[in-house]
């Protein structure tokens, strides 16, 4: 085995990239996985049914497969994407899903009285969503949406396989050209050990900058 | 005439819960309504500010009449207070939070003069030094006296209290029943489902005995203690008398 100092800026140079590409669709994800779960928790019959469709889809098949069909099947139907945009898309599409999920949970976590009160107050549905349920229903998700980030950061390596020049990307072109799979591999994987530490770090920061006494520890709740 | 409940009717399932309540309040009045469990105290609470919707019967407030569709109910809402059994003080926000929220977010109060006046209300709970708590950081006493306060924050016509010391251990009754009395003498208009012959004693113009989903018997403390013209009248009261105690 032997490494080259060399492959360390390589690949670094695709870290942008990666990180780009994580935030776009976890960003994505947060939006479109909120408004589902609201439309699974209060919307009527009909609107339910068009998330939970959605949901099992996005969940029940292949992200790679998801990713086919929004960069190799789009364009079919006359819409082109670029890589990149069909990256973030897919990925944002398939985390919205999984996050729709667990925002779902937590809404339905926090305590039925909460929406009495809030109601009882004279709020509106919407205002008694955004005012009372809402703002503990983040709290109470923060755990299982910190395991999909890092989910997401790690899922994000596919977009190679649409030629984009992320850290896996870049890691496959080194790979190719010095015929050291395996070491260049290590050094790709080490990059994401990083890369997953650092952000296990921020949100468990995150976590105990929000915390409210009473609030977000999940075993009180289940 | 305050309020006016007019032959409300409630059905789960085949489970006839109100058969007909009517009754009506003053300004200023203090009702008690009393009744063994699962008579449906509750649910006449709820169907008067329409948490739940009755199936039959109308409700009046000031002669508006709230049972009506195109009644905007938000509106009606902020104008009757509830405090619940179980307090359900919003568990992210502060006691000034939790006072505050419904003046700056349905009455689109300034943060500022919501700010002042929730601490006043804090004040008369006697809790502006608990204003910066969350509610786990809170007594069960202080968090019913905390969720009055809210109440107490939107003007109320009418505040409804369902079984407000139930939940609380018997040492935290007496705060909040404080409260309730000096409120009562203050002539806040108050319709209060309680087993507290104490408070009733001491400030309810009417008590009313449900039972079975229909009112059994109402009038005045004195006479219902005294001389009910129901058998089971007095031997309920007798029955929570020995439970409950005197105190309050
Ligand atoms: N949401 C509900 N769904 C079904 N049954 C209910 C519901 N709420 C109350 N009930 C039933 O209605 C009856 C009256 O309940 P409630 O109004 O809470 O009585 P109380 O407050 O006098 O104890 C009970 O038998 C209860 O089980
Ligand atoms: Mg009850």
């Amino acid at each position: 085995m032997s490494f080259e100092w060399e492959w360390f800026p390589k690949l670094a140079e695709g870290l942008p990239l990666t990180l780009q590409i994580t935030f776009s669709c976890i960003a994505i994800g947060i939006v479109l996985g909120v408004l589902l779960a609201l439309g699974r928790v209060y919307g009527p019959r009909f609107l339910r049914g068009i998330c939970i469709v959605y949901i099992q889809f996005f969940r029940g098949t292949p992200l790679l497969v998801q990713l086919f069909i929004v960069y190799n099947g789009l364009p079919n139907l006359g819409i082109t994407l670029t890589a990149l945009q069909s990256g973030i898309l897919a990925l944002g599409l398939n985390t919205a899903a999984y996050q729709a999920e667990y925002f779902r949970g937590a809404i339905q976590a926090v305590r039925g009285g909460q929406m009495l009160a809030a109601r009882s107050l004279g709020m509106s549905l919407p205002q008694a969503i955004r005012y009372a349920i809402l703002p503990q229903a983040f709290r109470l998700v923060l755990p299982a949406w910190s395991n999909e980030f890092i989910l997401m950061l790690k899922y994000s390596s596919i977009v190679f396989t649409v030629t984009l020049l992320d850290l896996m990307g870049k890691a496959k072109r080194l790979s190719a050209r010095d015929s050291r799979s395996f070491e260049v591999f290590l050094v790709a994987a080490l990059f994401y050990l990083v890369l997953v530490f650092v952000a296990t770090m921020l949100l468990r920061l995150l976590e105990n900058r929000v915390r409210i006494p009473g609030l977000g520890a999940p075993s009180q709740h289940r | 005439m305050l309020l006016r409940v007019e032959d409300i009717h409630k059905q789960y399932g085949k489970d006839k819960v109100l058969c007909g309540v009517s009754f009506t309040m003053n300004k200023g009045e203090t009702k008690v309504i009393i009744g063994p469990s699962g008579t449906g105290k509750s649910t006449l609470l709820r169907c008067i500010n329409r948490l739940t919707p009755a199936d039959q019967g109308r409700v009046w407030l000031d002669d508006e009449e709230l049972t009506h569709t195109r009644t905007n109910i938000n509106k009606i809402r902020a104008e009757i207070g509830f405090v619940f059994q179980s307090f359900n003080l919003f568990a992210h926000l502060t006691a000034l939070g939790n006072v505050r929220i419904g003046p700056m977010k349905v009455k689109r109060m300034n943060k500022k003069d919501a700010t002042t006046l929730a601490m006043e209300e804090l004040e008369r709970v006697g809790l502006s030094d608990k204003a910066g708590a969350y509610p786990a950081e809170l007594s069960g006493g202080q968090q019913q006296r905390v969720s009055i306060a809210r109440a107490l924050a939107m003007f109320p016509k009418l505040i409804l209290f369902d079984e407000p010391t139930s939940a609380l251990d018997p040492e935290l009754i007496g705060e909040v029943l404080e409260v309730m009395v000096s409120l009562a003498k203050e002539g806040m208009t108050m319709l209060v489902v309680t087993h507290e012959m104490g408070f009733a004693r001491a400030v309810a113009d009417e008590i009313i005995f449900m039972e079975n989903g229909v009112i059994v018997e109402q009038g005045p403390p004195k006479q219902m203690f005294t001389n009910a013209k129901h058998q089971r009248t007095g031997e309920f009261l007798n029955k929570i008398s020995e439970l409950y105690g005197e105190t309050g």
